[in-house]
């Protein structure tokens, strides 16, 4: 096996989580002391930040990788978590067992429900991703980010029309078009999504649960897992080389509508199963969580993490997660501490100002070393490897 | 399945004096039937009609606006041609996209640099390599053995496409920090990779020296050898032209004023006073 760089990159961008994942874990259980514990607000922000990593993570595979901008991501998160209610509370109501006591109960625990409907709100965000990819990718540019957005205002205002409620042991669905149709609800039934009055999640409790967060995490490293392995691999390069150079791209042969499809409904799963787990944490979402303005949301979070920086997008989804909680003690002008923090990061990411203060440090010795020590870091890495040691040249090669 | 068209002529036809002798009596691997393009009234090439042997070096000139890269980009599928077809190694390419066209065995190379500048020098190549050797993206994304295999098949191939220009070492390179003429050589190999039967090559020598030239003259003959592939070419560096190219065709306005090989061209009245106006009368254009 060759550690290149590519590679390299992925493992520090897996560590990072998995070392953040594991603070976490420590701060839960009190390892550091009751000066580190997490406060209940704290607590209540783990598994938001796992679902806006995972969308971020996705949103830069579309916007970033494969260059195409989206503002519909948030119908495609919405998709997911109507249908993961949905689909939990199908499991929790119809799949049933006897238990060693003869009572009855779910057939699958709460922790393996959360798993199943975050596959199959994958699964259905995907088709979705499909249906609407096909129509949209013919555009490009500005058209395409005009139509993506039109697309998450109508999943908006069709995820406030339906009804779903349980009867017996199965679940019926109507559409609310007027109030008329709504007298298909028995009175008194138990509602799943009642139209605009969005989710109503009986399944989940919705005190924090250390199980939810594990199964977040899980889905992190998935979505890392996937995105940066398709980046890495035949597919993912063809997506790049489209982004780079359409003409060109179609001159060696590469089937543009393909991998733009592939890069959008990929993405779209992946909002999907964030979604799931987002709504599947809340006792109650509704259609207007999901408007335009959380397909901005997340858009910020790609842009200030850097557009096709798939670490950049987990740093960032954490950052402007933890932020608005952080200022809380700012209280009328939250919003607006957080408005300014966000522009002066944009500035300062791109100001030559930074970029000539990082030059004038570099004037001065010590740092010079250490930056430059950093830097052969991974090449004496790759050097004392053993399987590297073996072949004797590619140590050398350095 | 496209079919064979049942009428496909043999090369010498209908270029008798520009086909290689060596390449007589083989089906030719381009050969277009009255191509033309309109841009809303302008016809932009008109009854443009060749034959490329397999294994032939053609070149196509013409002063400046003359219709040579339409003509690529016609050949290409870039346009759809609005008359005329073009057949590729006999088969019809009528409906066909760009993608399809390369698929069919044509590669070409672009006068206005275009590589992909964030990638590596050997993506570049990889990506060339896309359609010879294949893996789907699942086998990818869970890294299979086929993805390890493929990579490695990749990494092999593209490191010894990059050794015709001498290139193995720059692998690593992000290719749009390479220097002018590298770039233009890494476009001919991406273009290679694609496993073409006739390679487009618009104005290889531009902005390179007169040595660079003459390298890349060998490098073109070279090319034409080890792979026994046609190539096509349109250059302004007539140095390099009447040096490899064993037939000609000039174009002026869209259409063709002559074909032949480098001695009948350089003496044929009509290409001098296309390209240096008549001796006779004031030029009033």
């Amino acid at each position: 096996m060759k550690i290149n760089k590519k590679l390299l990159n992925a493992l520090i961008t897996f560590a990072i989580v998995i070392v953040a994942f594991i603070l976490c874990e420590a701060a839960l259980e009190g390892w550091f002391g009751k000066g580190f514990a997490l406060k209940r607000a704290d607590k209540g922000l783990l598994v938001p930040i796992c679902v806006y990593i995972v969308l971020a993570v996705s949103l830069n595979l579309i916007v970033g990788i494969s260059g195409e901008l989206s503002l519909g991501h948030a119908g495609f998160m919405s998709i997911g978590a109507f249908s993961g209610v949905v689909v939990a509370t199908w499991l929790e109501k119809a799949l049933l067992t006897i238990d060693a006591a003869g009572k009855t109960v779910p057939f699958f625990s709460d922790t393996a429900i959360l798993v199943i409907a975050i596959i199959v709100a994958g699964a259905i965000a995907a088709v979705a991703g499909v249906i609407i990819g096909i129509p949209a990718l013919r555009l490009r540019g500005d058209y395409l980010a005009i139509v993506l957005l039109a697309f998450g205002e109508i999943i908006r205002n069709v995820m406030n029309c339906v009804l779903v409620w349980v009867e017996g042991s199965t679940l019926q669905f109507a559409l609310k078009i007027n109030e008329g149709s709504a007298a298909a609800v028995p009175g008194g039934a138990q509602m799943v999504i009642n139209g605009a009055q969005g989710t109503n999640n009986k399944v989940m409790s919705v005190a924090f649960n250390n199980e939810r967060f594990i199964v977040g995490f899980v889905l992190v490293i998935f979505t890392l897992f996937v995105v940066l392995n398709l980046i890495n691999s035949r597919s993912g390069r063809a997506i790049m080389a489209i982004r780079d150079n359409r003409i060109a791209a179609e001159s060696v042969g590469l089937n543009v509508m393909k991998y733009k499809m592939m890069a959008f409904v990929i993405g779209a799963a992946l909002a999907g199963m964030a979604g799931c787990l987002y709504g599947l944490n809340m006792k109650t979402v509704t259609a207007v969580d999901f408007d335009y303005n959380m397909s901005i949301e997340i858009l910020v979070i790609v842009v200030l993490g850097g557009i096709g920086s798939i670490r950049g997008s987990v740093i960032a989804a954490v950052l402007l997660k933890v932020l608005p909680e952080k200022l809380r003690f700012l209280n009328d002008y939250r919003m607006f501490a957080y408005a300014v923090v966000l522009i002066v990061v944009m500035l300062a990411t791109n100001s030559p100002i930074l970029k000539n203060l990082w030059a004038l440090l570099m004037r001065i010795r010590p740092l010079r070393v250490a930056a430059e020590w950093l830097q052969a870091l991974p090449g004496r890495i790759k050097a004392a490897l053993p399987w590297n040691k073996k072949n004797g040249k590619a140590g050398e090669a350095q | 399945m496209k079919k064979r068209l049942v009428d496909t002529k043999m090369v010498p036809l209908p270029s008798v004096s520009i086909v290689p002798e060596r390449d007589v009596g083989k089906r030719p691997v381009l050969e277009t039937r009255h191509l033309g393009i309109e841009f809303g009234g302008l016809k932009a090439v008109e009854d443009f009609n060749i034959a490329v042997g397999p294994t032939e070096i053609c070149g196509l000139i013409g002063p400046n606006g003359a219709g040579k890269t339409t003509v690529f980009n016609l050949l290409t599928k870039v346009y759809q041609p609005t008359s005329g077809t073009v057949l590729i190694d006999g088969k019809d390419t009528s409906g066909m996209t760009t993608e399809q066209a390369n698929r069919m065995g044509i590669a070409r190379t672009f006068q206005n640099i275009r590589l992909f500048g964030n990638m590596t020098v050997e993506d570049n190549v990889r990506i060339g390599l896309h359609n010879q050797i294949r893996y789907g993206m699942l086998q990818g994304i869970f890294r299979a053995p086929a993805y390890w295999k493929a990579e490695k098949q990749m990494h092999q191939r593209s490191l010894e496409l990059l050794s015709i220009f001498g290139m193995q070492d720059m692998a690593d390179v992000k290719a749009g920090s390479l220097p002018y003429g590298a770039q233009r050589r890494l476009e001919i190999v991406r273009a290679l990779a694609t496993n073409p039967k006739l390679l487009l090559l618009d104005e290889p020598a531009a902005g390179m020296n007169p040595h660079e030239t003459e390298e890349l003259m060998q490098n073109i003959i070279k090319i034409r050898d080890e792979f026994q592939i046609a190539v096509m070419l349109i250059e302004h560096d007539m140095n390099l032209v009447m040096g490899i190219c064993e037939g000609i065709c000039v174009l002026n306005y869209g259409r063709i004023i002559a074909k032949g090989t480098a001695e009948e061209i350089q003496q044929n009245p009509v290409v001098i006073e296309a390209y240096l106006g008549s001796q006779g009368r004031e030029e009033n254009v």
